[in-house]
Formats: structure tokens, sequence, C-alpha cells
């Protein structure tokens, strides 16, 4: 999993509550194989029209959102289903953190399995970088070992669990935490291979 | 005094890598089985995070759930567009990640949990993993074996352990010996009867007493596949004598001096006298009769000699409806359409010799289709060689390449609405052999009574 320390880029408003996990990837694109790819179809019905042609009037099909890592949004932001798929197709268009009043509980657990921050701050401070974020000139600073994200001279701090926030800075997902074992695991094996040696 | 240990405290121990702060404890995994549809995002995962497989030589990989069982299936003859991507993206996997992988032209293909212990991947004492939930079959020869999920398989691929909190003991301890004509199917039937599909929940179950003594391996194996449909993630049968035989000279085993040492080892895989278990169950074996499940859950099963319940709550009544049975009627009585010998529940070698040994020299019912799927290209040949293929295709019955075929309907094997299926499988929920497709369990040689007979059947009356 990549290391999430600083993000310095473009946010895309998204000023709508309830984004549910249909809308951010629909069901037709889970017989997938792959968890990569699933980008191009990332809130495919909100930015598709029925023909596949995209809709101007969708913010990621804008010039200046097309290449935003963050998104900012309404509250409980990834409801519905526990499909991985939906943080998968996030990472995959390059979405690393998602910034909202609230989330639903396995989205947000989601999040921290793949790698992307989901940051809650309150209604108050959405709102104020949801006016920060529709100005295009904008860029957004997530530094997730200081908890703050800076806007010009405007600065919000956050909240986040200890443990989450050491696995983003270190890159540590399921699998990263099972391997600073490492060493436990490579005393197992040689102990394993010392006394059966047929396996 | 040491602590008094069951088998499963044993394995347990012996696999313990570390215990976390979280409360899991990380246990090394031996042996992984690996197939075509639970792991594409598995290896995509370990592409997107520049990793490699920790142990490739200790990761097999097979193509069996929803390849074709049709003979011409490498030309591409019943192949369906999504299952073909799989098979590729697996093939494409194993090569890039180094992963031995046995394909559709390869003797040794088969399912999953067939070929597994055929190869001697699966030895006693192992812990071994795959990710589909009858993996529980390897605890026949003692090997702690589970079924576990995409992320988990990725996480087995980088790390060769699992994270995992330790589960309960529980023992069904079966007395006295099976009667004539009644096998391992009617007694793990008839043990789901007794403690319910739920009754393992949260217990990894060791099966002793008299009658899995008596039983062979490949009985053994049956028991064991269908502890998860008692509600447990693994069963476990001590391995014995008949074990350590069976898997002398196979490819994985161990050979030489390896082989002795390995046979010391094994034999010091039992619970020890007088170990306690959280749960226990005791049942005798005297009495079971040929099983065979009438609803849509493997709890709901009664002696061949019974008659369909009548309605007693609304879980009842929807089973008979969906089933389209009438209560009270003989089960003896109820028609059947279609015959499926296979799944890794009853597709080795044994179940074909006990279905070739009813329908000998008979005819399948007119009102039947029936076939038979092996569980390996192994067990194949080796049917083929005792000419018992001759057997079945001159009583009327299909003979397929194997594969999972009509136990999960992955492929074009399936039941239409409202056909009836005579199957040796292991579930018989709604629509798990087609959409709306009726299922009844039972044993190899009950299946093929009922194939004769058109109808559910006593196989004892065609012994
Ligand atoms: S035969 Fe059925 S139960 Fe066994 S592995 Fe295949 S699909 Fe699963």
């Amino acid at each position: 999993m990549q290391k999430f320390t600083v993000l310095k880029a473009k946010a895309a408003p998204m000023p709508r509550a309830n984004i549910d996990t249909d809308l951010i990837i629909p069901k037709q694109f889970l017989k997938t194989i792959q968890r990569s790819g699933l980008g191009k179809n990332l809130f495919n019905d909100l930015r598709y029209d029925e023909q596949g042609n995209e809709r101007d009037d969708f913010v990621l099909n804008q010039e200046a959102y097309r290449h935003a890592n963050i998104l900012v949004t309404g509250e409980n932001f990834g409801c519905g289903s526990s499909r991985e798929h939906a943080p998968w197709s996030l990472l995959d268009f390059g979405i690393q953190c998602v910034i909202a009043e609230s989330f639903a509980d396995i989205f947000y657990n989601n999040c921290f399995k793949n790698g992307i921050l989901p940051i809650k701050v309150s209604s108050e401070d959405v709102e104020q970088l949801m006016q920060a974020a529709e100005n295009k000139e904008n860029e957004f600073n997530i530094d997730l070992e200081q908890q703050s994200i800076t806007v010009g001279n405007h600065q919000i701090d956050f909240e986040i669990d200890a443990f989450r926030k050491h696995c983003l800075l270190n890159g540590l997902d399921d699998i990263g935490l099972t391997l600073q074992n490492e060493s436990a695991i490579q005393d197992f094996e040689q102990k394993r291979t010392k006394q059966k040696a047929w396996l | 005094m040491t602590k008094l240990k069951t088998l499963y405290d044993k394995i347990w121990e012996d696999h313990l890598v570390a215990q976390s702060d979280a409360g899991d404890d990380l246990i090394y995994i031996d042996r992984h089985l690996i197939h075509e549809v639970t792991t594409p995002q598995a290896f995509e995962g370990l592409r997107m995070s520049g990793r490699k497989v920790r142990n490739p030589k200790a990761t097999l990989g097979v193509i069996d759930h929803n390849v074709s069982t049709h003979k011409n299936r490498h030309q591409g003859v019943e192949v369906e567009e999504d299952s073909r991507l799989q098979v590729e993206t697996l093939r494409q996997n194993c090569d890039e990640f180094g992963v031995e992988l046995y394909d559709i032209l390869d003797v040794r293909q088969g399912i999953v949990h067939v070929i597994g212990p055929e190869q001697g991947f699966t030895l006693p004492g192992t812990t071994v993993v795959c990710g589909d939930s009858h993996t529980s079959t390897h605890g026949a020869f003692g090997a702690l074996a589970f079924g576990i999920g995409t992320s988990e398989v990725e996480h087995v691929l980088a790390t060769q352990t699992l994270r995992m909190k330790k589960l309960k003991n529980m023992r069904v301890l079966v007395e006295g010996s099976l009667p004539l004509g009644v096998t391992a199917k009617d007694l793990i039937l008839a043990i789901i009867g007794e403690i319910g599909t739920a009754g393992g929940t949260g217990h990894v179950i060791e099966f002793s007493g008299q009658a899995f003594h008596d039983l062979s391996v490949e009985g053994r194996m049956t028991v064991c596949n269908m502890a998860i449909e008692g509600g447990a993630r693994a069963g476990l049968i001590a391995p014995d004598e008949k074990t350590f035989e069976y898997f002398k000279g196979r490819p994985f085993a161990p050979k030489g001096d390896d082989w002795d040492k390995a046979v010391e080892y094994w034999e010091t895989l039992k619970t020890d006298e007088g170990a306690s278990f959280d749960k226990e169950v005791v049942i005798s074996a005297n009495n079971i009769v040929p099983q065979v499940t009438w609803g849509t859950s493997p709890e709901d099963v009664l002696p061949i000699t019974e008659q369909v319940p009548e309605v007693s709550n609304d879980a009842v009544k929807r089973a008979i409806e969906y089933m389209g049975l009438i209560p009270g009627q003989p089960l003896q009585d109820v028609k059947i359409d279609k015959v499926f010998i296979g799944s890794c529940t009853n597709s080795r070698i044994e179940d074909m010799r006990a279905a070739a040994e009813i329908v000998k020299g008979k005819k399948v019912a007119d009102n039947v289709y029936a076939m038979v799927v092996p569980g390996s290209g192994l067990v194949k040949e080796q049917a083929e060689e005792e000419g018992l293929d001759k057997i079945f295709m001159h009583a009327g019955f299909d003979w397929r390449e194997p594969g999972c075929s009509m136990c999960l309907a992955m492929n074009v094997d399936k039941l239409q609405p409202g056909e009836r299926c005579a199957s040796t499988s292991n579930r018989n929920f709604e629509g798990r052999q087609g959409r709306g497709g009726r299922t009844h369990l039972m044993s190899p040689a009950m299946a093929a009574a009922a194939a004769l007979k058109g109808s559910l059947a006593d196989v004892r009356e065609y012994q």
C-alpha cells in the first residue's frame, strides 16, 4: 500500500449528501477480475449519459478537476453495500483523500485498507472547504502527520485514530502489518525446515 | 502436569508464529490451494503493491469451478466467455508469480479438494487454506483446513500466514458401526440433521469414534467436507495407519528418511486422553438409515423410509413449496428429472465404484438425465481402467470431464427452473444447482438407485 504523508492537490467539490456505493461504482462493474481499471467507471451514471458521453455538468469532467486527488463532499459518503470496489475505483481514478462531515462505517474502514485518507470535519468546515474547492485556482495541502488541511492561509485541523494514522503514514495495510512480524515468520520457517524437512 | 490438548490445540500451537496486541494470532500456512474464481483480485492486489508470492511452492493452482465438463472443452465447447476470462487470468497469474497450475489438459486437473490429497499436497498436521468453504475436506487427514476470502488469499500469498482468533473445540463422537448399505454421506447427513446447520458455528469439529475409524480415508473426506454444512469452519479426524498408507508414494509426500520422521510426527497427532471439549455430541451409528434431504438446507434431512414432513413453521412451509412437495408424501414417491454424481463431496474412485455397482447391467429410467463427473483426471483414468465408464454409459449415464460442474452450476451444467435432482453434492440451497432447481442430497449409491427408479429410492432394495 502507498504511504500517505503529505498531499498537495486539487480538490473537487461534490456538494451532495448520501452518495452511496452504487453511485460510486454501479453493480455491473463488479464482474471484473481486477481491482484496478475501475477508475473509468467511477461515478459512472453521474459522469456519462446513456450514450456513454461525458456529462459536462459533472465536476470530474471539468478540465480543472479531471486530475483532482481530493474530494470534498456531503454527509454519509459511501453508504450502501460493502463492496471494496468503491475505494478501488476512487483510488484508480486518483482520489487519495475524501473530506466529508461523515462516512458510512464499512466504506470508512475500506478506505484505510486501500491507502485512502477519509477526513471527517464539522459541517462549517465542510462548507468553507467546499467554497475553497469551487475556486478552480486553489490547491489543498493535506498533512497527515500534522493532521491539518491548508488552503492558502486558512488551516483546519482534523482528528484521526492514532493507529490508523500510523498505518497510513507507513503504508501498512493488513499485509503490511503482518510483514512487521517478518523476523518471527523467518524464525518460524527456519524451525519448521529443521523439524519438518518434508514440508 | 502438562495441559491435556485436543488435536486442534496441537496443530494450532505447532503453527503459531506470533500473537498480536489486537488479540489475534498469526498462524503459519503450509499449503495454499487456489482456483480461478476467488483469486483474480488477490493477485491484482499483489501487483498493485509490488509484492511477490512469498513461497510459490506452498501454493498449487487448479481450474475447476467454472470449467466446462464437455470432452471437447479444450476446443471451447460449452465454454462461457466470462468463465474463459477467469481461467485465462489464473493462467497468467500463476505464470507471472511462479505458481504451479494444473490446466485442463493436465491429467492431474480436478476439483481442488480432490487433487490436494491425491497429490499428497495436503498432509497430516499441516495447515491448508483455499478460497472455498469446502476446504474443510482436508481435515480428514488430520490437517487443519478451512476456507478463506479473497483478501485473505492475498494475505496468504504475500505472507504465508493468516491473522485469526482461535476457535473452540467440539467433538462429535459416533459410537458403534454403520449398518450395511449405509455410507459416510448418510453418516454426515445424519449428524447435520442432529446438530443443525449452526451446530458447529465458532468451533472446529473433531470427529471421533468407531464409525470414523472404520471409514476409508475417502469416506472421511466426505464427512469433513460437510463439516462446514454443520456450521464448523473446519472438521478434523486424527490420522491413523490408513492415512499414512494413503499418502505413501504420492508426488508431494515425504520420501525415504523424511517419511519415517513424518510418520513419527503424524503419530502424535491425536487428542490427549481426557482432554476437554467446549461442546460434545454423542450419536449412535447402529440405527442410521440411508439419508436424503427434502428441503433447502442440509439439515432438512430424513431417512429415505420417511415422509415429507408436515408444515410446522414458516421455514418448513417455504422449503416444501420451493421443493414442490406434498406434506406426508412418502419420500420414495418423489419423481426426479436429473441425477448428478460428482462434487468434492462424492467424486472419488470409491464413489464411482459404489454408484457403478448399483447401475451395472441396468438402465436409467426414461424420465431421467443422469451424469457422472469424476473429481479429477486421475479418478477418471482409474475409473476407465476399471471399466466403470462403460458401465455408466451402458446404463445411459453421461460420462464427463472433471470439475465442480452442477455442484454450483457456474458452468453450463445446471438445473432448469422446477427441475428436481438427486445429487451427491453438499448444498441444497435455493437455486444452488440453477435458478429454481430442486436438489435432494444423498450418497452416490442412493443417487444411482434413484437414476434407475426415476424417483427417490432406498438403495438397499438395489443391493
Ligand atoms: S465441487 Fe462444489 S463444493 Fe466442491 S469446491 Fe467445487 S463448487 Fe465448491
